[in-house]
């Protein structure tokens, strides 16, 4: 299964970002091989429907789970209509590494 | 200046957009707008059996106001089937009971979709978890 992990750049060691719609990054491991990719935000700057747009990448991705520091009401209703777990850290320290690991552990 | 009403929870919408009637003798005579929290009204006390007490709390409002929303429902289909009305739903004053969870040893916070049966934390695999009410 492949899991979202809003981030705030591009590679390992960048900090988790608190937002969904509007984070600047996304963090896609895949659990199974372990193996990470990372996917600029479109809708970073977008003035509407930023949060409605990305769960309909996270569709396209085939994402299951997604990590991030806090949904949107349109965002929520989404991604509980299409079965996809939403994870909420509140610490912004943290790293994507720290994440993944805390997962992996 | 009314007061402001209360969201009403409910657990999950009505499965239909609205009922028709069929074989009218006279014409359509137009429609009524069933709200999702009437709808959840005569689920929780006709269907699942709860008494006005038990329903008022699983939907987050005072018994008095629970029977208003049950009273007011039970008009609005009676009214429906008298004047061979449409019924259709609309969303109304109500708000999805979602599931969260916390884990006690890492503190996140999480849904579980219907679809993962195991209540365990995604993160850190911990099965000591709690329902954030």
């Amino acid at each position: 299964m492949k899991t979202a992990i809003t981030s705030t750049g591009n590679h390992l060691d960048s900090e988790f970002d608190l937002r969904f719609g509007r984070a600047g990054w996304f963090c896609i491991l895949d659990e199974d091989t372990g193996k990470t990719s990372f996917i600029r935000n479109e809708q970073i700057n977008a003035s509407h429907g930023a949060g409605t747009r990305t769960v309909e990448k996270m569709m396209e991705l085939g994402v299951g789970k997604v990590i991030s520091g806090d949904f949107g009401p349109k965002a929520k209703e989404l991604l509980e209509k299409f079965n996809i777990q939403m994870i909420i850290l509140e610490d912004e320290q943290l790293t994507i590494k720290e994440i993944i690991k805390k997962i992996q552990n | 200046m009314p007061r402001r009403k209360r969201l009403r929870k409910i657990v999950a919408p009505p499965g239909f957009k609205g009922y028709r009637p069929f074989g009218n003798t006279s014409r359509n005579s137009g429609f009524i707008e069933l709200l999702y929290e009437e709808y959840e009204a005569i689920k929780l006390a006709d269907y699942d059996l709860l008494n006005h007490q038990e329903a008022a709390d699983l939907m987050g409002v005072s018994r008095p106001t629970f029977a208003r929303i049950y009273e007011s429902a039970r008009r609005k289909i009676a009214r429906a089937f008298v004047e061979t009305k449409e019924i259709r739903t609309f969303y109304g004053n109500a708000w999805m009971n979602e599931n969260w969870y916390r884990c006690l040893d890492c503190s996140a916070k999480f849904t579980i979709p219907l679809n993962l049966p195991e209540k365990t934390c995604p993160l850190c695999k911990s099965v000591h978890v709690e329902l954030i009410a």
